[in-house]
Parts: structure tokens; C-alpha cells; sequence
């Protein structure tokens, strides 16, 4: 997005320094013309380079922040310092591909067919603009959920086997600190939302509290994904909870959304769309929520990193640095508040979907 | 905007991701943990409930002490009160023979003092009578002698007579 304003910005400036030495030049080209004329296409070319560079410089603002949230075929740890990644690719013509990402470290940015496109994100398209590839490779992103994922087996499953092995005896250590957690979400969280039934669907809700918390926190991380900020995973975990929760809802929840109790018959005509853009709503709130969320905060974080290289000076940066502690305190608040309220909202549709509505139908 | 667009790819592995620690955590995880809890909470329901029996048990025992207790108290009074009772009977009834057999008593020796009484006097006047009898007889004895000496003799025998 930012490729039109640049070219834009570096003719103007070529124009303009054109327009200005021109006459100059031919004023004095009475003398040593020829010196002359190097000298000013020398200056301008300076001029042309530096005004270029500043202009890179604040570009890279808004690049810098848009190339850390979005996801990548390598893991950059600071510039230059960067893990590739397996690519994987699938076409119909070629059949699975898989390769380093470090193969497009080149002039091009291509490598056997296909082209690394450096964009708002970076996306790999064929050379040959005919062909179809998708494309399942092992991003930024995918390394860093498996990773979690990994975390996350790792811990519970040790958990799992304390409790196992300390049948009987009080827990201690990280069993009881993690305890603590998990009893909030099933008292506090499932168990009232969901209803009597809860029990079939602690497990996922379980899951997607702690899958959402720590890759909210690792998302914190320097040099770390932006999972949890990113709309394809925000959107898959909207929809696996809009799946649960209309494979176990029961006749009430469809028969309200087709025939409302106590609505007057002119009304269902507006009742009955309400009702069905609510359902797709919910999971579409749900997977915002999260992304906007955590994109926000890396956004506010980056921007201010970012205000320290605008500046570039010695004193802005205690402020900034002070100020980015500050809101990365909050940053770890809102991991804790968003993998809360995303659990939440997931036991309150699946508890609504499943309640046994007898009361209800009296009630109107 | 590239932000908003979702990565099918990244779909995918998601997908695969999401759903693998969903199936290991449940099964490796969160039913040992949630059975752990479970079986926890039932131990400390259990033993609170055990706790409340036995407390409503040691109460009853408890009033069941208190009324046996107030039983053997009542007990104990009946009997000291009883035998409270029996002894005063006693007390009084002995008193009473006492003082009966105390009336006897000094009745029977009354009689019998009034009978030695009777006894002594009948002796006596036997032996007053006899005395006059021999005193009469030496007077008689005497008589023919004088008399003075007669009258001597008379007073001389009184005075004996009445030392006597």
C-alpha cells in the first residue's frame, strides 16, 4: 500500500531538483560546463538518495509494524537473525512441494517456479500466472502454535499424572497452581454457563481456555507470533465452537429460530433474519474479539518502539520504554481477560444452545 | 486487507493443531486431572458428612449421658430420701419403745419399791411388835424390883428401840 506514495514522493523530489538546477547550470554553462553539470546531477543524486532514505525510514514504520503482526515463511528474531521455515506447497499439476524458506533469500525472491511476494504479508504466488498452489506451509504462525501446543501437552500431561500419583494427598507445587486455574474455569465459568451437562464439554472448553492463554502470553514475546492475533486462527476457533454448539443444540434453540414464542406473525418477517444473522454473529464476534484484541496490542507496542526510531533521540527513549512496560503489563492482563472471555462466551452459546427451555415458554 | 483475509493454510494447521491438543489433553490431561478433582471433592464431602454424624451422634450420646446421668441422680435422692425416711421411723419408733420400755421400767420399779416399801413396813411392824413383845416381856420380867429401875429400863429400851 505504501508503493504508489513512494514512487510518488521520489518523482516529485526527481522533478523538483531537475526544475531547480536545470537553469542554474545553463546559466553558467559558459565556463567549465562540463564540471558543473556533474557536480549538480551529483547533488541532486544525493539529495534524490537522501530524501529516499528518510522516506524509507518512516515507511518502515508502518511496515515494521505490519511485517511483526502479520505471519511469514521465517522465523525473524531481530533483522537478519532469522530461523527459515519449511515451505510446503500443493498443486495440481506438480503435487506436494516442500522446500526451506531460506531458498528465497535472493535478488528475486524466487526460487523453482515461485515468487515470495513481500506485501502487507508475505504470500507465495507462481511465476506462471496460470497455475493454482495452495499453500500449507510451516509459517511464523504454525511454528509457533505447535510450539505452544507442545507447551501445553507437555504441562497438563505431567499435571494429569501428578494427580494420578499423588491420589489422596494434597496437590503441591505447579499441580495447585495450575488447579487453581482450571477449577476457576470449570466452577466459575463452564459450570454456571453451560448447565448440569457440563461435563461433556469441559474438556474443549479446558483446551481452548489454556490454547488461547498461552499463545496470548507467547505472543508477548519479543521476536515472537502473533497467533492468537491472527484472523485465520481467531476464525477456526469461532467456528469449531459454532460447530459444538449446533451439533448439541437441542429442538428448542432451532424451533426459536424459526418460530419465536410470543412473537405476533408480522413480526416473525423481521424476527426470523434477526435470529439467523444472531447465530452467524456469535462465532463472528467471538473470532474479532480475539484478533482485534491482540492485534490492538501488538499495534500499540510497535508503534511505540516505532516512536523511538522516528525521533531518534537519547531522551524519548526512558519515556517510551517506560510507557511500552507499562502497557505490556496490560498486554499480559488482556491475554489473561481475552482467553477468559472467549471461554466464556464459547459455554455461554453452548449453554444456551442446550438448556432445556421449559421455563422459558411459560415465562412469555 | 491482507490482516483480514484468512490464510487457508494457516486454517489448516490450525485445524490440525487445535484438534490434536483437544484429543491428547482430554485424554492424558484433563480426565486424570478432573477425576483427581472429583474424586478429592467426594473424599472431603465424605469425610465433612462423617464429621456431621459423628457430631450428631456425640450429641445424641451426649443427651443420653445427661439422661442417665439425671436418672441416677433421681436415684440417689429416692433412696437417701428413703432412707432418710427409715431412719427417722427408726429414730422415732425406738424413741417411743424407749420411752415405753423407760415407763416400764420405772413403773415395775415403782411397784417394787412399793412393795419393799409394803414389805419393809409389814417387817417392821413384825419387829416393832416384837420388840414391844420383848420389851414387855423384861419389863414384866423386871417389875418386881423396882420402881425406878423399872422406869429406867423402859427408857433404856425405847432409846435402843429407837436407835434401831
Amino acid at each position: 500500500m505504501y508503493t504508489p506514495l513512494r514512487l510518488f514522493i521520489t518523482t516529485a523530489l526527481v522533478a523538483a531538483t531537475c526544475f531547480f538546477t536545470l537553469p542554474a547550470s545553463a546559466q553558467e554553462s559558459g565556463h567549465d560546463d562540463h564540471n558543473k553539470v556533474a557536480e549538480s546531477v551529483n547533488k541532486a543524486e544525493h539529495e534524490i538518495e537522501h530524501n529516499l532514505e528518510k522516506s524509507e525510514e518512516k515507511f518502515n514504520i508502518g511496515q515494521m509494524i505490519m511485517h511483526h503482526i502479520a505471519d511469514s515463511h521465517e522465523w525473524e528474531f531481530s533483522h537478519g537473525v532469522a530461523i527459515p521455515l519449511p515451505v510446503i506447497l500443493y498443486s495440481a499439476d506438480r503435487g506436494i512441494e516442500v522446500f526451506s524458506s531460506s531458498n528465497f533469500h535472493n535478488d528475486h525472491h524466487e526460487y523453482n517456479g515461485y515468487h515470495l511476494v513481500h506485501g502487507d504479508s508475505e504470500k507465495i504466488v507462481p511465476v506462471d500466472e496460470a497455475r493454482v498452489i495452495y499453500d500449507f506451509s510451516i509459517t511464523k504462525n504454525v511454528a509457533s502454535m505447535m510450539l505452544s501446543a507442545i507447551i501445553l501437552v507437555l504441562i497438563f500431561t505431567s499435571i494429569g499424572k501428578a494427580y494420578q500419583n499423588n491420589k489422596g494427598k494434597a496437590p503441591k507445587g505447579f499441580q495447585s497452581a495450575m488447579e487453581i486455574v482450571i477449577l476457576f474455569i470449570r466452577d466459575d465459568v463452564v459450570k454456571p454457563n453451560v448447565g448440569p451437562n457440563y461435563e461433556k464439554y469441559l474438556p474443549y472448553l479446558l483446551t481452548l481456555f489454556f490454547f488461547i492463554l498461552v499463545n496470548n502470553i507467547l505472543g508477548l514475546l519479543p521476536g515472537a507470533a502473533n497467533v492468537t492475533g491472527n484472523i485465520a486462527v481467531t476464525m477456526t476457533l469461532a467456528v469449531i465452537t459454532f460447530i459444538i454448539v449446533h451439533i448439541n443444540a437441542n429442538k428448542h434453540y432451532y424451533l426459536h429460530l424459526v418460530k419465536p414464542t410470543g412473537v405476533p406473525a408480522p413480526l416473525l418477517l423481521i424476527m426470523i433474519p434477526v435470529e439467523i444473522v444472531g447465530v452467524f454473529m456469535k462465532p463472528f464476534s467471538l473470532m474479532v474479539r480475539l484478533f482485534a484484541n491482540m492485534t490492538a496490542g501488538h499495534i500499540i507496542l510497535l508503534s511505540l518502539f516505532g516512536l523511538i526510531f522516528i525521533f531518534q533521540s537519547m531522551f524519548i527513549a526512558p519515556v517510551i520504554s517506560l510507557f511500552a512496560l507499562f502497557l505490556n503489563f496490560i498486554e499480559i492482563m488482556v491475554a489473561f481477560i481475552q482467553a477468559f472471555i472467549f471461554t466464556l462466551l464459547s459455554s455461554m452459546y453452548i449453554g444456551s444452545a442446550i438448556e432445556d427451555n421449559h421455563h422459558a415458554d411459560h415465562g412469555h | 486487507m491482507s490482516l483480514l483475509t484468512p490464510n487457508p493454510g494457516l486454517i489448516f494447521w490450525m485445524l490440525v493443531v487445535f484438534l490434536m491438543v483437544v484429543f491428547i489433553l482430554a485424554k492424558f490431561a484433563w480426565k486424570p486431572i478432573i477425576k483427581g478433582l472429583k474424586d478429592r471433592e467426594n473424599e472431603i464431602q465424605g469425610a465433612l458428612d462423617l464429621a456431621e454424624r459423628t457430631k450428631a451422634e456425640m450429641i445424641k450420646l451426649k443427651s443420653d449421658n445427661e439422661k442417665l446421668i439425671a436418672e441416677a441422680n433421681a436415684v440417689r435422692d429416692r433412696i437417701l430420701r428413703d432412707a432418710k425416711e427409715a431412719s427417722d421411723r427408726m429414730i422415732a419408733e425406738s424413741k417411743d419403745r424407749a420411752a415405753v420400755e423407760g415407763q416400764k421400767m420405772i413403773d415395775s420399779a415403782r411397784d417394787t419399791i412399793r412393795n419393799e416399801q409394803h414389805a419393809a413396813i409389814a417387817k417392821m411392824r413384825k419387829e416393832v411388835a416384837t420388840l414391844s413383845l420383848e420389851i414387855a416381856e423384861q419389863v414384866l420380867h423386871r417389875e418386881l424390883k423396882d420402881k425406878e429401875s423399872q422406869e429406867k429400863l423402859i427408857a433404856d429400851l425405847a432409846s435402843s428401840a429407837r436407835m434401831n
